[in-house]
């Protein structure tokens, strides 16, 4: 889909990233070293159960974490480096370079302030436009996103609009500036089914037509057959595998990607158009209190073996595509040896 | 990704005890409780803690200053600082309990009414609360102190026909949030009548705020008593009160800054420590609160 | 809006009417004969029956309340038993004291406590926060009055540098007029002032909190614009209600703070038409405060369609 995403720099590039909260006497570690790339125009699907640190790793790309958040490692956007900078030049950033859309389109905008002011802010401060121009501008992007009658609704309020407008106005928000990276969290789940498809329409398109790169943070693999060009599966905060999305789909390399992915195989499930929530697996997602040297996942997994309770699995190239670009990645010890026959 | 999940009272005991527990971990509460239990002490056991009689002169050592003798000195006819403090401290809680409890017994039913009946009910009690609430509390207490006379019981019950608006709008408001609980359709469903539901059901389980409405009250009732009585509306000399001893404090304020000192220090202390509990007890008891 | 506003117009006007009511019964149900209040020294049944006749207490109540209110509607509030003035000048001359009064209280109470509220919500868990509770609480906890004393004490006794009584209008000596009207401000706006900054610095937490707030970082706006124009804009619909539910307070307040000042405003007219018995100032100084009173909350709720579109515009929630 992106034009040939293989040879280009990336525009974002995320390594080793960890955040621990402190609370009281405890941390909590929420991220455990995840890293990724995102090339230009490319979409990167990022999927786990609720609290696997999906979208505190977003927050934390943002640099919009709370001050008892502590995070390690490196965030590098367009060469610039966000992780530890101060929060002044990450103003600067946000907004401009890198932009961020919310899963609740309800209560993100602003109540008192119209909507025209809210698009019209942050064109003003990236951008030094004036009044008019922003407001010229700000209709433009209105039409962009496909809200009709623009002229009309910036001198509106949020109240005087759907959810799913309020989520196009965020959108308009979000490209105002021609981000490179556009990080979307969630942005269907509280919206009706008949919504969602025209807001993931929108986001396509801004990719194709701007060529923006997009981290699209969902529950929902449906969204990710559709939309993705490479998936990044999250499991108690660590990264377990990521792949293009036709491979993971068809092959995956993580038990825990495979028990996501059950559901789906089995046939008659894959009709298009239902939606395919993530299914339950059996167990519980340990506590982020302690970081183990082990696998995460093992409690919960059926193939299991000493091993995996007592060394930490690295995050490597699977070796059938090693030779080429480690495009498909996973955190098991038993990756290599996991066929396809295994799944059921 | 946390879901609130609202706990059945069924083991009131058992919460209760947590929200004690609670609330003693909360130092400044705990603080704010043992100087409002110290006031209390001092109201009831006045005539035996106060070492002269309170309006007893001494024109021999007036406006004395503080010394073993007169620990907090004399006032301009030569009385105990100290012992009209503490007469001082038992007016101020007589009227904080009483108002309180004068407003609780009005505000509380019309509450209940209002909010469980709505419609014209609810229409005429809230038409009476704003009126009342067009009143600033003083042109209220003034008015009702020239129609009755000025007087301690006259300034209770003023300051609690003040304080029956904030009760009606809590009592109502609880009462509407309380109306459509499950447990209260169930006793409908039972064939309670609508004192057992109102009273039985709805009325306990309002009792939260109305608590810490209460520990509002009393300090603002505390206030009150000495503003009346500065004004010369509520306590008569030669009756001890601490604001009786403010106002006369305010003619010898250069050469006798004691008398302004410690009877203010004596309120200050009261209704700190009140607002200290009534905050504690906003945490630990009123739901909104929970989330700081 | 227009409906809204009309609503509660007609909202105010029944109050008010029931305001009028009560104050003119009150002062009915007064103990003593108006007449021999009004009478003064000449006390012969044939003055009475004069007085009784020229001032019509021989006829309805209702007759009476209506006459009363027509000629109040008219400006006229009577006559004072004590000067022999008309009331309605009385409370001309008193109007500007307080007005000044509660003006720089007001503003005192806005500018210290919304700027309070903010730093204490802003500087949440830091030293400053805890400063600011304390004083709140404490600016809760001591009485006016005796704030009061302990200023003149301080301020004019010990460390003379203002004045601690009388009233000079501000035409006459801007100067000495503000010397003489900083404490009395202090005293009357510092119980306000603690309760404005406890509703902003709440207001300001639940806002700060808000993913309204987190869309404004994530556009990134400088600190300064996510909270003023982000965060506080929203709070100011809270602080703005609380606002106008203490100005009540405010009207009492500043009857003591006149007192303790010897300011001859509108508390001061109060208080000594009680304690001469005064009854025709009493009723119009009542009424007069009632009316105002109710005037601000009218105002209040204007002020907030003003801040709040949902309101303004009449839409879901």
């Amino acid at each position: 889909m992106s034009p040939d995403p293989v040879r280009e720099e990336p525009v974002l590039s995320v390594r080793d990233l960890s955040v621990s909260f402190r609370s009281g006497e405890r941390t909590v570690h929420a991220v455990d070293h995840v890293s990724y790339d995102l090339k230009r125009g490319e979409v990167l699907a990022v999927v786990g159960e609720s609290g696997c640190g999906k979208s505190v790793t977003s927050m934390a790309v943002m640099g919009l974490l709370p001050p008892t958040a502590t995070i390690t490692g490196s965030v590098r956007l367009g060469g610039r480096e966000l992780a530890g900078a101060p929060d002044k030049e990450l103003q600067k950033v946000r907004g401009n370079d890198i932009a961020m859309i919310f899963q609740e389109p309800m209560t993100s905008l602003n109540p008192v302030l119209t909507i025209g002011r809210q698009i019209g802010e942050v064109l003003r401060r990236h951008q030094g436009l004036n009044r008019k121009q922003a407001r010229e501008k700000s209709v433009e992007l209105l039409t962009l996103v496909g809200i009709p009658a623009p002229r009309q609704r910036i001198e509106e309020y949020p109240h005087q609009l759907s959810g799913g407008m309020r989520q196009r106005v965020m959108i308009a928000i979000a490209v105002a500036c021609d981000p490179a990276v556009l990080i979307a969290d969630e942005p269907t789940t509280a919206l009706d089914v008949t919504v969602q498809a025209g807001i993931l329409e929108v986001l396509q398109s801004l990719r194709e037509r701007l060529g923006t790169a997009i981290v699209l943070i969902t529950h929902d693999l449906g969204v990710v057959a559709d939309s993705a060009d490479r998936v990044l599966v999250m499991y108690a905060g660590r990264a377990v595998e990521q792949a293009p999305v036709d491979e993971l789909f068809a092959a995956p390399r993580h038990p825990y990607t495979r028990g996501l992915l059950g559901a789906v195989l089995k046939p008659g499930a894959h009709a298009g158009g239902t939606k395919r929530r993530l299914p339950e697996i059996p167990g519980l997602v340990p506590s982020l209190t302690e970081q183990p040297d082990a696998c995460t996942f093992a409690p919960r997994c059926t193939l299991a073996d000493e091993q995996c309770t007592t060394r930490r699995p690295g995050f490597r190239a699977v070796e059938l595509t090693a030779g080429a670009d480690a495009r498909h990645k996973a955190a098991c010890w038993h990756a290599n040896t996991m066929t396809k026959e295994v799944v059921r | 990704m946390t879901t609130a999940v609202r706990v059945p009272r069924t083991s009131r005991m058992s919460v209760g005890g947590a929200k004690l527990r609670a609330l003693r971990r909360n130092r400044l509460a705990l603080t704010g409780g043992v100087i409002a239990a110290v006031f209390v002490i001092v109201a009831l056991c006045a005539p035996l803690i106060a070492p002269y009689d309170p309006a007893q002169p001494d024109f021999n050592n007036a406006l004395a200053g503080p010394g073993w003798a007169h620990w907090l000195g004399t006032d301009d006819l030569g009385r105990d600082q100290l012992s009209r403090v503490v007469f001082g401290a038992r007016a101020s809680m007589q009227v904080g309990v009483l108002a309180v409890l004068l407003a609780f017994l009005v505000g509380v039913p019309l509450g209940l009414a209002a909010g469980y009946y709505g419609k014209l009910t609810d229409g005429a009690v809230s038409r009476l609360t704003d009126t009342m609430l067009a009143f600033p509390f003083l042109v209220l207490a003034v008015g009702l102190a020239a129609i009755l006379g000025p007087s301690l019981t006259n300034a209770t019950i003023a300051i609690g026909i003040s304080q029956i608006p904030a009760v009606i709008r809590i009592t109502r408001a609880e009462t509407l949030r309380l109306k459509h609980a499950d447990y209260v359709a169930a006793a409908v469903a039972n064939g309670g009548g609508d004192g057992t539901v109102l009273f039985g059901h709805i009325l306990p389980n309002a009792t939260s705020a109305l608590i810490v409405q209460a520990t509002v009250g009393v300090p603002a009732a505390i206030i009150g008593e000495a503003l009346l009585s500065f004004l010369g509306l509520g306590v008569q000399p030669p009756d001890a009160s601490l604001g009786v001893m403010l106002a006369s404090a305010q003619s010898f304020l250069a050469p006798a800054p004691w008398m302004a000192v410690f009877p203010g220090l004596a309120i200050v202390a009261a209704t700190l420590a009140f607002n200290l509990l009534g905050d504690g007890l906003r945490d630990v008891l009123d739901p909104r609160g929970a989330t700081r | 809006m227009t409906k809204y506003l009309l609503t509660r117009l007609r909202q105010s006007l029944i109050t008010l009417f029931l305001v009028s009511v009560v104050v003119f019964a009150g002062i009915r149900a007064l103990p003593g004969d108006p007449a021999l209040a009004m009478a003064g020294e000449e006390r012969s049944p044939a003055a009475l029956a004069a007085i009784r006749q020229s001032y019509g207490l021989n006829d309805n109540i209702v007759v009476q309340y209506g006459r009363y209110i027509g000629h109040a509607l008219t400006g006229d509030l009577g006559t004072s038993s004590r000067t022999g003035l008309p009331v309605a000048d009385a409370i001309a001359a008193a109007l500007p004291v307080t007005l000044e009064l509660s003006a720089l209280a007001l503003l005192l109470a806005v500018v210290v406590g919304i700027g309070a509220g903010i730093v204490a919500a802003v500087r949440r868990g830091k030293p400053a926060e805890w400063f600011a509770n304390a004083i709140a609480l404490l600016g809760l906890s001591i009485p006016t009055f005796w704030l009061g004393m302990v200023l003149v004490l301080a301020f004019a006794i010990a460390l003379p540098v203002f004045a601690a009584s009388g009233y000079v209008p501000f035409g006459t000596d801007p100067l000495d007029n503000l010397r003489r009207m900083v404490l009395p401000a202090i005293v009357l706006g510092s119980g306000l002032a603690a309760v404005v900054m406890r509703q902003t610095r709440a207001a300001m937490l639940d806002s700060l909190s808000a993913d309204y707030v987190r869309t404004a970082r994530a556009k990134g706006l400088r600190r300064r614009e996510v909270i003023g124009a982000h965060a506080l804009r929203n709070s100011l619909v809270t602080v703005v209600t609380v606002l106008g539910l203490q100005l009540g307070h405010l009207i009492s307040g500043a009857v003591v703070t006149e007192q303790i000042f010897v300011l001859p405003g509108f508390g001061k007219l109060t208080i000594d038409a009680v304690f001469t018995r005064d009854y025709a100032t009493l009723q119009g100084v009542v009424l007069c405060t009632s009316a105002a009173y109710i005037l601000i909350n009218l105002l209040v709720d204007v002020l907030y369609s003003v801040i709040d579109p949902r309101i303004r515009l009449g839409g879901a929630k």
